[in-house]
C-alpha cells in the first residue's frame, strides 16, 4: 500500500541535483502511494548558510499540520521567543533551528501555543517534509526538486484511515536524524508495542509502521550500529516488509525472509538508490550502467556515506 | 441403596442412573472429534458453511408499514428489482433483474451437471453465476448468459482465452469459510478430466496456494487489476472478493487499487472441502460484514461508484432485504443454490420425475439427509458435489435449473414483498432505519437500535 | 516495422495497437522506462522488441492455447510476472527478471539472459522457464508441470511443494524445498536439455552435468506423518 525511497549521493557534485532526483522517484511511485507522501532529506549546513550556528550544537525542528497554518506567524513567534533561532518557512511546514539545549523548551512551547502544528521530526542535518494528497503535487508544493543535499528517504502512501494525516504518514522519525519508511504489513505489532511502551516508550500513532521505527530507536539507543540495530528489528518484527532507514551517518534496507513486498536497488559511483519500483529508477542519471540488484530475504543492506 | 435401607427414607427409589448435566465443554460431538484425531493424525475436513450458530440475519426485522409509513399493493405497484454492477471506470457492466448472484463454486468441487443447472437457472431469470477454483468449463459458459471469472490464488484452469469470454472477473483474495487458506479438492474428486483441466496429476489430494503468485499487497493488486483491463480490452468489470476480517480495510484498499464491485464474505460462506477449524473460527459472521462494508464505501465517498455483494449464509428473501437495506447492492448465495439443487434432499429424481429415495447413501456417509455436509467425500448422493459419473447423472440438469430458478423467484418475490411493505418501489431504497435488532449483538454488529429502543450498542466515535 | 513510443502514448493505447497487428508484424515498443503492462494478452504471432526495461507482468496473459503466440524481446531487464499466464509464444528478457519469473505459465517458453530472482517458476503449468544466470530463493514453489532450467545457481527452497514440473540446474542448489528431490539423469533428460540448450543459446550449459531435481510426490495424498511440511 506504499512506495519506499531512498537517495544516498556519493559524488558531492551531484548533491546539488538530489531534488530533481528525489523528485522523479516520488512521481513514479505515486500511483502505488497517492494519498500522502513524506520525504526526509538529509543535507550538511554550508558555510555560507546563515542558519548555521557553528559555534554550538544545534538542532532543526520540522513542523507541519494537517490544517491551515500561518507560518510567517510560527516563525516571527520563534524569533520573538527563542532569539538564537533561525525559521524557514516552506510551503505547508516550516523549519526552525536553534542550540540544541533549547529544543525541548521549544517543542513543549509549540505544543501549547500552536495545538494544529505537528513536530515531524528533529535532526542536525533533516529536514522532514509531510504533507496530504498527491505526492507530485506536495514536491511541487514544497520546491522539492530545487532542494541539494547527500541523502533523501521517501515514502507515498495508500492510506487505509478516512482521515488522512500528518501524523500518520512516513516517514516515522524516532530520533533525531533518524527516519524509517515502510511498504507492507506487520503482523506483530500490537504485541511489540506493548512490549516497548512497558519499557517507557512513548508512541504518538497507532501506525504499524511507528512500532518498527520505535524498535530501531531503541536498539540504537542501546549502542547497534545501524546494521545491527537492523537485522534486531528484521528478526522481531513478522509479517511482510520492506523497510528503508535513514540516519545521520547512512542508509539501510531491510526486507523480511518472504520478500513479497518489492524492492529493486540502483549503484553506481556516485550514488546509490532504492525504491518499490525499478520505474522510480528509470531517470536517474546512468542508470544504463548502474548495478541494478533486488535485495535478497532476511538481508540487510548498509551504506554509509 | 436398597429399600430395606433405613437411611432412604422418604428419597425416591431409582432403577436407573440420575441423569447427570450435559457436558457443555466436552460434548459427544468433541468427544468424537478428538478420537478421530488420535487416530487419523489428521484434522476434520468438511464441506458447507459454518454450523454453530452465531448473530445473523434473524435477529433484525423489518419496520414495515405503519400510519406513518404507507405499503405499496402487490403485483400492480411494481417493486423494482433491477440492478447494475461494475460500472465504475467505463466498463460494460453487469445488469441482472435480481439482486441475487450465484457465488464462485468450482468445477471439480461441483459436478459438470450441477454448474450447467446453476447457469441454466440464472439465464431464466436474469441474473450471472461465477467460475470458479478450477477455470471455466465450455457448458458454463454456454449454459450463462453472465458469467464471471475467478483469479484465484492457485490459477487452477485459468485460461486467457476464457478470461477474454467472460462479463466480469473477479480477483479472489478470500472467502468467508476460510480467509487465508486456499482452496481444497481431495483426491477422490481429481477426476481426469478435473485433472487435465487442473494440470495436476489425477486422484491426488489437491494443494492450493493461499496467496497470489504474482502479486502481494494493494499496490501490486493495482498493477494486476490493469494487467487483467489490458488483457479484456477495458470492457468488463473487475470485481474484488475478501472474506470477512478486517472488512473496513479490505473494502477501501480494493477500492483504492482500482475495483469496480467489493464482494465480502461472511464467514457462514460455505465450501466444498477445508479444515473445520477455518469454516468455524475465521472470519466474522456477514451481519456485521456487509454494516461494516458498506459503511466504508460510505467514509471513502464511493457508495456510489463501487457496489457491493454480500455473500455467507444467505437463505431466504428476508436475508436478501435486510442485506440490502444494510447497505449492499446485491447478494450472492452459493449453499442456498445448492440446496435449491438437491442438495440434502432425501431423493433425487430420475429422468422421468420418479423419485428415489438416497437416504441408504447419506448413511454409508455416516449421516443423514439434512445434516450431509460431506462434499468433500465427492459421494454426493444427489450429484452435486461429485465426479463420479454415476452419482453425476442422479442431478437431471434440466429439472435441477428448475428447481433453483423457482427457488430465487421465489425468494425474490419474498424481498419485495418485505419492500412494498416498507412501502419502497424499488428493492435499492431499503435502508437501515427500516430495521430494528432483537438482541445486543445483532444491534451493535447491525448498527440498528434495539426494538423497543433507539440505542444502538458499541457505536464507534469518529477517530 | 512499426514503432510505439511509451513517452507519447499511454500503455493501454500501445496495447490497443499491438492487437491490431496482423500476424507476422513487427514492431518496436520504445522508451519504455520500466512501465507495467507492457504487451499484455497478445495472441497474434507478432514480433514485439521492447527497447529498454520494462516493469510488471510484460507478455502476461499472451498467446494462445495452441502454444502459439507472440515472440516478445526486451532489451533491458523486467519487473515481477515476466509472462505471467503464457499461453504461448516466446518471451526473451536479455536482461534479469524480477520476482515470480514465468508465473502459473502454461505453455510457451520465457528466456532469462540475466538472472530471475524469487519465486521464479511458481505455480509453472506447463511452459518451460529457461533462466541462463541464477536463480532466487522458492524458485519451482507448486510448479505442476513444464520445465525450469537454470544456467546458474539456484536459492534456498528449490521446486519446494513441485508436483510434475522438472527443474534442472547446471550449478549449485542452496536447499531443496519440501518434498523436493535430486533424481538421476537419464538419456531423455540429457536430450531434452541439449535442445532447449539449442532452443536459447545458452550454451553454457553442459546437459550432461546438471542436476535434475522432481518431486518426491511425498506429499500427493494428506497425511499426518507429513503435518511438517504443510
Amino acid at each position: 500500500m506504499c512506495g519506499v525511497i531512498g537517495l544516498l549521493i556519493k559524488d558531492r557534485d551531484l548533491e546539488a541535483h538530489l531534488g530533481r532526483m528525489l523528485v522523479s522517484m516520488i512521481a513514479a511511485l505515486a500511483e502505488r502511494g497517492p494519498d500522502s507522501s513524506g520525504i526526509a532529506v538529509y543535507s550538511e549546513a554550508s558555510e555560507d548558510d546563515p542558519s548555521a550556528l557553528r559555534a554550538l550544537p544545534t538542532l532543526g525542528i520540522s513542523l507541519g499540520s494537517d490544517e491551515a497554518v500561518e507560518w510567517d506567524d510560527v516563525a516571527e513567534w520563534a524569533s520573538a521567543n527563542f532569539d538564537r533561532s533561525v525559521t524557514q518557512v516552506l510551503d505547508s511546514g516550516a523549519r526552525i533551528d536553534l542550540p540544541e539545549t533549547m529544543a525541548d523548551a521549544l517543542v513543549a512551547s509549540i505544543d501549547v501555543t500552536w495545538p494544529a502544528v505537528r513536530v515531524l521530526g528533529t535532526g542536525r542535518v533533516m529536514t522532514v517534509v509531510k504533507d496530504t494528497g498527491w505526492p507530485v503535487d506536495i514536491c511541487r508544493r514544497h520546491r522539492i526538486a530545487s532542494w541539494a543535499g547527500h541523502m533523501a528517504i521517501a515514502h507515498t502512501r495508500m492510506a487505509t484511515e478516512s482521515a488522512v494525516t500528518v501524523l500518520h504518514s512516513h516517514p516515522f522519525v524516532p530520533g533525531p536524524d533518524l527516519c524509517v519508511v515502510h511498504n507492507g504489513s506487520f503482523s506483530n505489532h500490537a504485541s511489540v508495542r506493548r512490549h516497548l511502551q512497558a519499557e517507557g516508550v512513548r508512541f504518538e500513532t497507532d501506525n504499524d509502521s511507528e512500532v518498527a521505527a520505535r524498535l530501531l530507536a531503541r536498539r540504537l539507543a542501546a549502542g547497534d550500529e545501524l546494521d545491527e540495530a537492523s537485522r534486531w528489528v528484521m528478526k522481531e518484527m513478522d509479517g511482510f516488509f520492506t523497510l528503508v532507514v535513514g540516519t545521520s551517518t547512512g542508509m539501510s534496507v531491510v526486507r523480511d525472509a518472504f520478500a513479497c513486498k518489492p524492492a529493486v536497488v540502483a549503484e553506481t559511483g556516485s550514488y546509490v538508490a532504492v525504491a518499490s519500483e525499478y520505474r522510480a529508477l528509470a531517470e536517474l542519471p546512468d542508470i544504463g550502467e548502474a548495478r541494478v540488484f533486488e535485495p535478497q530475504p532476511a538481508e540487510v543492506y548498509t551504506w554509509s556515506r | 441403596m436398597t429399600a430395606d435401607d433405613p437411611q432412604v427414607g422418604a428419597f425416591p427409589m431409582l432403577d436407573h442412573p440420575v441423569p447427570q448435566p450435559a457436558n457443555a465443554s466436552f460434548p459427544p460431538s468433541t468427544i468424537e472429534r478428538i478420537h478421530d484425531m488420535a487416530e487419523s493424525g489428521i484434522y476434520p475436513i468438511r464441506g458447507l458453511g459454518a454450523r454453530r450458530l452465531v448473530p445473523n440475519f434473524d435477529d433484525l426485522v423489518f419496520l414495515t408499514a405503519s400510519v406513518s409509513r404507507y405499503p405499496l399493493e402487490g403485483y400492480r405497484e411494481r417493486c423494482e428489482t433491477r440492478t447494475v454492477l461494475g460500472g465504475r471506470h467505463g466498463a460494460q457492466p453487469l445488469e441482472l433483474e435480481i439482486p441475487i448472484t450465484i457465488a464462485g463454486m468450482s468445477f471439480g468441487a461441483l459436478s459438470a451437471a450441477a454448474k450447467f443447472a446453476l447457469g441454466r437457472a440464472a439465464t431464466s431469470v436474469g441474473t450471472s453465476t461465477t467460475t470458479g477454483d478450477g477455470g471455466m468449463t465450455a457448458e458454463e459458459r454456454k449454459a450463462s448468459s453472465l458469467l464471471v471469472y475467478q483469479v484465484l490464488p492457485s490459477r487452477y484452469g485459468f485460461d486467457p482465452a476464457d478470461l477474454r469470454q467472460a462479463d466480469a472477473v473477479e480477483i479472489v483474495v478470500g472467502q468467508g469459510a476460510k480467509p487465508g487458506g486456499g482452496g481444497m479438492l481431495l483426491g477422490q474428486k481429481v477426476s481426469d478430466r478435473v485433472a487435465h483441466m487442473r494440470t495436476l496429476p489425477p486422484g491426488i489430494d489437491q494443494r492450493s496456494a493461499s496467496r497470489h503468485p504474482d502479486w502481494v499487497g494493494p499496490d501490486d493488486l493495482r498493477i494486476k487489476i490493469e494487467e487483467l483491463r489490458e488483457a479484456t480490452e477495458w470492457r468488463v468489470p473487475i470485481y474484488v472478493k475478501v472474506g470477512a476480517t478486517r472488512v473496513e480495510y479490505d473494502v477501501k484498499l480494493a477500492v483504492a487499487a482500482g475495483a469496480d464491485v467489493v464482494v465480502v464474505d461472511g464467514m457462514q460462506g460455505g465450501t466444498a472441502a477445508t479444515q473445520d477449524v477455518f469454516i468455524e473460527h475465521a472470519g466474522i459472521p456477514t451481519l456485521p460484514a456487509v454494516r461494516l462494508a458498506s459503511q466504508a464505501l460510505a467514509d471513502i465517498g464511493k457508495a456510489d461508484e463501487v457496489q457491493l455483494i454480500i455473500s455467507g449464509g444467505i437463505r431466504s428473501g428476508a436475508d436478501v432485504a435486510k442485506a440490502l437495506a444494510l447497505g449492499a447492492d446485491a447478494v450472492s448465495i452459493g449453499v442456498a443454490a445448492l440446496m435449491a439443487l438437491g442438495c440434502n434432499r432425501s431423493s433425487y429424481p430420475t429422468d422421468d420425475g420418479h423419485l428415489v429415495d438416497a437416504t441408504d447413501d447419506y448413511r454409508a456417509l455416516g449421516t443423514l439427509p439434512g445434516q450431509c455436509v460431506h462434499c468433500h467425500t465427492g459421494q454426493c448422493p444427489v450429484g452435486i458435489t461429485t465426479q463420479d459419473p454415476t452419482l453425476e447423472s442422479r442431478l437431471v440438469p434440466d429439472m435441477g435449473a428448475r428447481r433453483v430458478a423457482n427457488y430465487l423467484r421465489a425468494i425474490t418475490m419474498e424481498v419485495t414483498a418485505l419492500a412494498r411493505a416498507c412501502g419502497k418501489s424499488d428493492v435499492h431504497h431499503l435502508e437501515p432505519e427500516d430495521l430494528a435488532a432483537l438482541t445486543i449483538e445483532a444491534a451493535a454488529m447491525a448498527q440498528v437500535p434495539l426494538a423497543g429502543t433507539d440505542w444502538i450498542p458499541g457505536f464507534r466515535s469518529d477517530p | 516495422m512499426v514503432t510505439l513510443n511509451c513517452d507519447a502514448l499511454s500503455v493501454r493505447d500501445v496495447n490497443q495497437t499491438l492487437r491490431l497487428l496482423p500476424s507476422g508484424a513487427s514492431c518496436l515498443v520504445t522508451n519504455p522506462m520500466g512501465r507495467h503492462n507492457l504487451v499484455v494478452g497478445l495472441t497474434e504471432e507478432l514480433d514485439v522488441t521492447v527497447a529498454g526495461n520494462a516493469g510488471y507482468f510484460v507478455g502476461g496473459l499472451g498467446g494462445r492455447g495452441d502454444g502459439t503466440g507472440p515472440t516478445i524481446t526486451v532489451d533491458g531487464f523486467v519487473g515481477w510476472s515476466v509472462g505471467e499466464n503464457l499461453m504461448g509464444g516466446a518471451i526473451r528478457v536479455c536482461g534479469s527478471a524480477s520476482q515470480s519469473a514465468g508465473s502459473s505459465a502454461r505453455g510457451g517458453m520465457i528466456m532469462v539472459e540475466g538472472s530471475a530472482s524469487l519465486r521464479a517458476g511458481i505455480s509453472l503449468k506447463g511452459a518451460t522457464l529457461a533462466v541462463a544466470g541464477d536463480v532466487g530463493p522458492m524458485t519451482g514453489f507448486m510448479a505442476q508441470s513444464g520445465t525450469i532450467l537454470v544456467g546458474g545457481n539456484a536459492g534456498h527452497g528449490l521446486g519446494d511443494s513441485l508436483y510434475e514440473a522438472v527443474i534442472y540446474v547446471a550449478g549449485t542448489i542452496s536447499t531443496l524445498g519440501a518434498d523436493a528431490i535430486v533424481e538421476e539423469l537419464v538419456d531423455d533428460d540429457v536430450l531434452a536439455v541439449k535442445r532447449l540448450v539449442e532452443a536459447t543459446g545458452f550454451d553454457h550449459i553442459d546437459p550432461a552435468q546438471v542436476t535434475k531435481v522432481v518431486s518426491a510426490r511425498g506429499l500427493y495424498h494428506f497425511s499426518a506423518e507429513h503435518s511438517g511440511s504443510y
